[in-house]
C-alpha cells in the first residue's frame, strides 16, 4: 500500500544571486489536481522559485521531483514537455502578430498557423476564454492578452499551471472571469500553483498555501482555515496597522485645476488624452484608478510638466496657468511629483542619494548657490528623509540602485513630502513595495493632505485607492470619469468604469 | 557551447582606476611582440618609444606641445560623451578654429596692431570650432540625425576648406607658390614660455581648462546636469533638464575647446597655416578622453601619455627607420585594450555548454 507520489516536489531549493540568497532551502509539494498558493511579499523569492520550477533558472542546491522521479529542468522546453505551463506577470507577446501566430510561435512543434488557429478556437471555447485567432495583439486589452497566455498553456495539456500574479493587471470583472476559468481548469484535474500577495483571492481559490518570507518557507497551511489577517502577519512578520483616515471635514481651495486637457501621445503605442478635467482641493486625496496603459503615464507627464500641454490654461496650479511651464516652475509653485518608475525616472540608479535629492530639489531646496552645488545641504536632506521615513540603507549616501525597492520608494516619496508641498502628484506610490513600507507611505500621503496639501494619487491598486482617497475617478482610454465621493462608492461600479462601461461610446473605440 | 557576457552587479570603483593601467601594460606587451616580429630588440625599441620622449628638457617641452591640443580637445569631448552626445568630429572643429583664428592673423598682417591680436585669434578660433560643432547639434535636435556620422563627415569639409584657402586666397604671395599662408607676425603668435624650446602659453591654458573642467563636473549644477542627462535621461527630464539644450551646450563647449586647440597649435608651433595642420589630434583625443575616464584630470594624464606615443613614434622613425604608422598602431592597440578592459570591468564572461534558456 503506497501513497501516490506528489505531482511535483521541490526539496531544499537554494538559489543564490551573488551574495543575495533569493531562495533558502525552499521545500514545497503540489499534489495532483491541487490548487496551491505561493504567498509572499515582493522580494520574498516567489518569482525566483517558480522560474526554477519552469526551467528558467537553475537552483544552486536542492532537487526537483516530478511524480516521484528526480528531474533536472535545463530549459522551459523541458518543463513544458513534462506538462508544466506558466503564465507570466509580464506577457511575452508580439504586438504586430495575430493571436494564432503568437501561439504558434510559442508551441514547441512546427505546427502550421491554420491548424493552430483551429485548435486555439476549440480550447478557448471549451474553457470559456473568448479569443479571435485572427486579431492582432496590439488591438487587445490586457485581460485578453492574458487569455492568450493561458490558452497557449492549455493547448499543451498541462498537468501543472503556474500563474504569476495574474490579477494584478485585471479589473474586478475580468478577475471574476479568470476565476471561472481556473475553476474549469481545476475540474479537468490540472494542478495550479497560484502566486499572489492578494489574500482574499488566495483564500477563495486555494486549498493549500505556502508562505515565503525573505526566501524561506515560514508556513504551509490551509488558507481557508485562517484569517486574512493571520496570513498577512505570516507574510510580513509583524502586524500592519490600517491607515488612519478620518473623514474629510471641509475641503479647502482648489490647488490643482485641470480643464479639458487633451494631448496626443508622443509614442505610437501610447494613449492620447481626451479632454480630461479634474480638480483637487487642499486637504483631500483624489484617487485616479484604471488598468495600466489607459493614459496614466501621459497624464502624469502633462501634470508634472515633463511634457508641456498645448495651452497654459489647461493646467492651473494655485490659480497660475502652468500648462506650458516646465517641471521646475511647477515645483516653485509648491508642486511635488513622484513618478511610477523608481529606478531610471524618479531616481538615477548609479547616482548617490544626495545626488538624487539634488535632481528633484535643485530648484526649490536651496542646494545650489550661484551655480555651485552645496553637497552638505543635499546630504543633510538625505539624513532628514532617512530619519523621517525610516529609509534603511548601509552607508550614509549609497547609490540609488543599492536600496531595496521599498526603501528607495520611501526615499523618493519622502524627499518630496518633506518639502511640505502644497500639491503632490504621485503615480503608483506603493507598487512593488513591501507591506510595511506601503503602510508608511499611504499614511504619509493621507497626513500630507490633512495637513492642507492637495494630493493626487494615480494607481492601479484599487484597495490602496479605497484606503486613502476622499474622491475617486477612473481613467479609461485617455478619458477620465467624473470624480465621486470614495465613501459609499461600490468596488463594482469602479470596476465597471475601469472596463470602459459608462464612458461615451466613442471612447470604447471598437476598431 | 558559446560565450555569454553577463553584467556584473558590482563593478568596483577601484577596478575602474586599475583598468587603464592594465590596458597600458597590455599595449606595451603587444608592442614588444610586434617589435620582435619586426626583428628589433624590444627593450631598445620600447625605450625609444616611451623613455626618450621624457629624457631631457627639450623632449619634455615637445611633450607639452603635443599634449596641449590632446588635453584641450579631450576635456571638451568628455563633457559630450558623459551626456551621451557622440561628437567624433573634433578634428574638423580643430581645423575650423585654426581657420577662424588664422583669418584674424592674416587680416591684421602688415597693419598696425597690438597685443590684442592673439587673444582675438583665440576668441575667433573658439567661435569657429563651436560653429562647426553646432551643425551636428542642430541636425540632432531638429532632425534626429545621428551626430556620429554628421560630426565625422564635417571633418572632411573643414579639412578641404583649409586646403583650398592655403592654396588659393590665403596663399603667401612671397611664398614661392608653396601652399601656405604668410608667417604670422609676432603679436599673432602664442607667447613662448622658455627661451629655447617650443612650449607656449597654450600649455598653461590647457591646465587651466582642466581645472575649470574638473570644477564644472564636480561642483556645479551644470556639471551634475551633464552627468545626469547621460546616465538616466528620464530622471534628467524629471529633474527639469532639457536633453536638447544639453546637446547644444556640450557641442558648443567641445567645439570651442577644439577650435582653441587648433589656433594655439597654428599660432604656437607652426606660425602659419598649412594644408595639413594636425597629425590627427582630434581623433587621438577620443582615445585620451576614454583613457582618462571622461574626467578632466584623467584627460591631462592620458593626454601626456598619448603625447609620448606621438614623439616616440617620431624618434623611432629617425633611429629605427620604422614608418610613422607604428604610432597609429600603438594608439589603436591602446584604445582597443581600454575598451576591452572596460568591457570586462562591467561584464563577466561565461562559457555556456549546450542550449541555454530558450526565453
Amino acid at each position: 500500500m503506497t501513497v501516490p507520489p506528489p505531482l511535483v516536489s521541490a526539496q531544499g531549493i537554494v538559489k543564490r544571486f551573488g551574495s543575495l540568497l533569493a531562495n533558502d532551502h525552499v521545500s514545497l509539494t503540489v499534489a495532483e489536481g491541487e490548487t496551491h498558493a505561493l504567498l509572499g511579499e515582493n522580494g520574498a523569492g516567489k518569482s525566483t522559485f517558480v522560474k526554477i520550477l519552469y526551467g528558467l533558472l537553475q537552483p544552486s542546491e536542492g532537487t526537483l521531483s516530478w511524480r516521484g522521479e528526480e528531474v533536472r529542468l535545463r530549459s522551459p522546453a523541458e518543463a513544458r514537455r513534462l506538462g508544466i505551463g506558466m503564465v507570466f506577470q509580464h506577457f511575452s507577446l508580439f504586438d504586430a502578430l495575430t493571436v494564432a501566430e503568437n501561439v504558434a510561435l510559442a508551441l514547441d512543434g512546427a505546427e502550421p498557423v491554420p491548424s493552430v488557429a483551429r485548435r486555439l478556437a476549440e480550447v478557448s471555447r471549451a474553457y470559456g476564454l473568448p479569443l479571435e485567432p485572427a486579431r492582432e495583439v496590439w488591438r487587445l486589452s490586457v485581460g485578453e492578452r492574458q487569455r492568450i497566455e493561458i490558452v497557449r498553456c492549455l493547448m499543451q495539456n498541462p498537468k501543472l499551471l503556474i500563474l504569476d500574479e495574474p490579477t494584478s493587471v485585471l479589473t474586478p470583472q475580468e478577475t471574476e472571469g479568470l476565476f471561472g476559468t481556473l475553476a474549469r481548469i481545476k475540474a479537468e484535474g490540472c494542478a495550479i500553483l497560484y502566486i499572489s500577495h492578494k489574500l482574499e483571492e488566495v483564500r477563495r481559490l486555494c486549498e493549500t498555501a505556502t508562505i515565503l518570507r525573505h526566501g524561506k518557507v515560514v508556513e504551509t497551511c490551509d488558507p481557508r482555515a485562517v484569517s486574512a489577517g493571520m496570513l498577512a502577519q505570516m507574510m510580513v512578520g509583524v502586524g500592519i496597522p490600517p491607515t488612519r483616515h478620518d473623514p474629510l471635514e471641509q475641503a479647502g481651495p482648489v490647488r490643482l485645476d485641470v480643464r479639458s486637457l487633451s494631448a496626443p501621445s508622443p509614442d505610437a503605442h501610447g494613449t492620447s488624452l481626451k479632454s480630461i478635467s479634474l480638480d483637487v482641493r487642499a486637504g483631500e486625496v483624489l484617487g485616479v484608478a484604471g488598468v495600466a496603459g489607459n493614459g496614466q503615464d501621459e497624464l502624469f507627464a502633462l501634470l508634472s510638466g515633463e511634457m508641456p500641454a498645448a495651452s497654459a490654461e489647461t493646467v492651473i496650479i494655485d490659480g497660475v496657468p502652468v500648462g506650458r511651464a516646465g517641471i521646475n516652475a511647477r515645483r516653485k509653485l509648491g508642486g511635488a511629483f513622484v513618478p511610477e518608475e523608481r529606478l531610471g525616472h524618479a531616481a538615477a540608479p548609479r547616482f548617490r542619494l544626495s545626488e538624487n535629492a539634488l535632481a528633484s530639489g535643485h530648484a526649490t531646496n536651496g542646494f545650489v548657490r550661484a551655480g555651485f552645488v552645496d553637497r552638505g545641504a543635499a546630504l543633510s536632506w538625505v539624513d532628514r528623509v532617512t530619519k523621517a521615513f525610516d529609509v534603511r540603507k548601509g552607508p550614509r549616501d549609497p547609490e540609488a540602485k543599492a536600496l531595496s525597492g521599498g526603501n528607495l520608494q520611501k526615499f523618493v516619496v519622502g524627499r518630496e513630502i518633506l518639502r511640505k508641498p502644497r500639491l503632490l502628484i504621485v503615480a503608483q506610490p506603493t507598487w512593488g513595495v513591501d507591506a510595511g513600507a506601503a503602510a508608511l507611505i499611504r499614511q504619509a500621503l493621507v497626513d500630507l493632505a490633512r495637513g492642507g496639501a492637495a494630493v493626487l494619487v494615480i494607481s492601479q491598486d484599487l484597495d490602496e485607492l479605497f484606503e486613502i482617497s476622499d474622491r475617486m475617478a477612473v481613467i479609461f482610454h485617455g478619458r477620465l470619469s467624473p470624480a465621486q465621493d470614495a465613501r459609499g462608492l461600490a468596488r463594482e461600479s469602479v470596476g465597471l468604469l475601469m472596463g470602459g462601461a459608462g464612458f461615451a461610446p466613442d471612447a470604447a473605440e471598437a476598431a | 557551447m558559446r560565450l555569454v557576457l553577463t553584467k556584473r552587479e558590482d563593478a568596483s570603483p577601484w577596478m575602474s582606476l586599475v583598468s587603464p593601467l592594465v590596458a597600458v601594460a597590455l599595449t606595451l606587451v603587444s608592442g614588444a611582440v610586434m617589435f620582435v616580429l619586426l626583428g628589433l630588440d624590444p627593450i631598445k625599441a620600447l625605450g625609444i618609444y616611451f623613455i626618450s620622449p621624457i629624457s631631457d628638457v627639450w623632449a619634455l617641452q615637445e611633450l607639452a606641445v603635443k599634449a596641449t591640443p590632446l588635453v584641450l580637445i579631450s576635456v571638451g569631448l568628455s563633457l559630450c560623451y558623459l551626456s551621451n552626445n557622440w561628437n567624433i568630429g573634433a578634428e574638423g572643429q580643430f581645423v575650423m578654429g585654426a581657420i577662424f583664428g588664422g583669418a584674424v592673423a592674416i587680416a591684421t598682417h602688415g597693419v598696425a596692431n597690438g597685443p590684442w591680436v592673439f587673444p582675438a585669434m583665440m576668441l575667433a578660433g573658439m567661435v569657429g570650432g563651436a560653429l562647426l560643432a553646432l551643425v551636428p547639434a542642430l541636425l540632432k535636435t531638429r532632425f534626429s540625425a545621428n551626430e556620429i556620422l554628421t560630426s565625422l563627415m564635417l571633418v572632411y569639409v573643414a579639412e578641404l576648406l583649409l586646403d583650398w584657402l592655403v592654396r588659393g586666397p590665403w596663399r603667401d604671395p612671397q611664398g614661392f607658390n608653396f601652399p601656405q599662408s604668410v608667417m604670422f607676425e609676432p603679436e599673432a603668435q602664442a607667447l613662448r614660455l622658455m627661451a629655447d624650446g617650443r612650449v607656449n602659453i597654450g600649455s598653461l591654458i590647457a591646465v587651466v581648462v582642466v581645472i575649470l573642467g574638473a570644477i564644472l563636473l564636480g561642483r556645479t549644477l551644470k556639471g551634475f546636469e551633464i552627468r545626469l542627462v547621460g546616465e538616466a535621461p528620464r530622471a534628467a527630464r524629471f529633474a527639469g533638464f532639457s536633453e536638447k539644450r544639453m546637446t547644444w551646450t556640450v557641442f558648443a563647449i567641445s567645439g570651442a575647446l577644439a577650435g582653441l586647440a587648433g589656433i594655439i597649435e597654428v599660432a604656437g608651433t607652426m606660425g602659419q597655416l598649412q594644408p595639413s595642420i594636425s597629425p590627427g589630434y582630434g581623433f587621438t583625443a577620443i582615445i585620451v578622453a576614454f583613457l582618462g575616464r571622461l574626467n578632466p584630470v584623467g584627460c591631462l594624464i592620458a593626454g601626456l601619455f598619448l603625447a609620448v606615443t606621438f614623439i616616440g613614434g617620431e624618434n623611432a622613425q629617425i633611429s629605427l627607420r620604422l614608418p610613422l604608422d607604428v604610432t597609429r598602431v600603438f594608439q589603436g592597440m591602446l584604445l582597443f585594450y581600454v575598451l576591452a578592459c572596460d568591457a570586462f570591468l562591467t561584464y563577466r564572461i561565461r562559457l555556456v555548454r549546450g542550449e541555454g534558456a530558450a526565453a
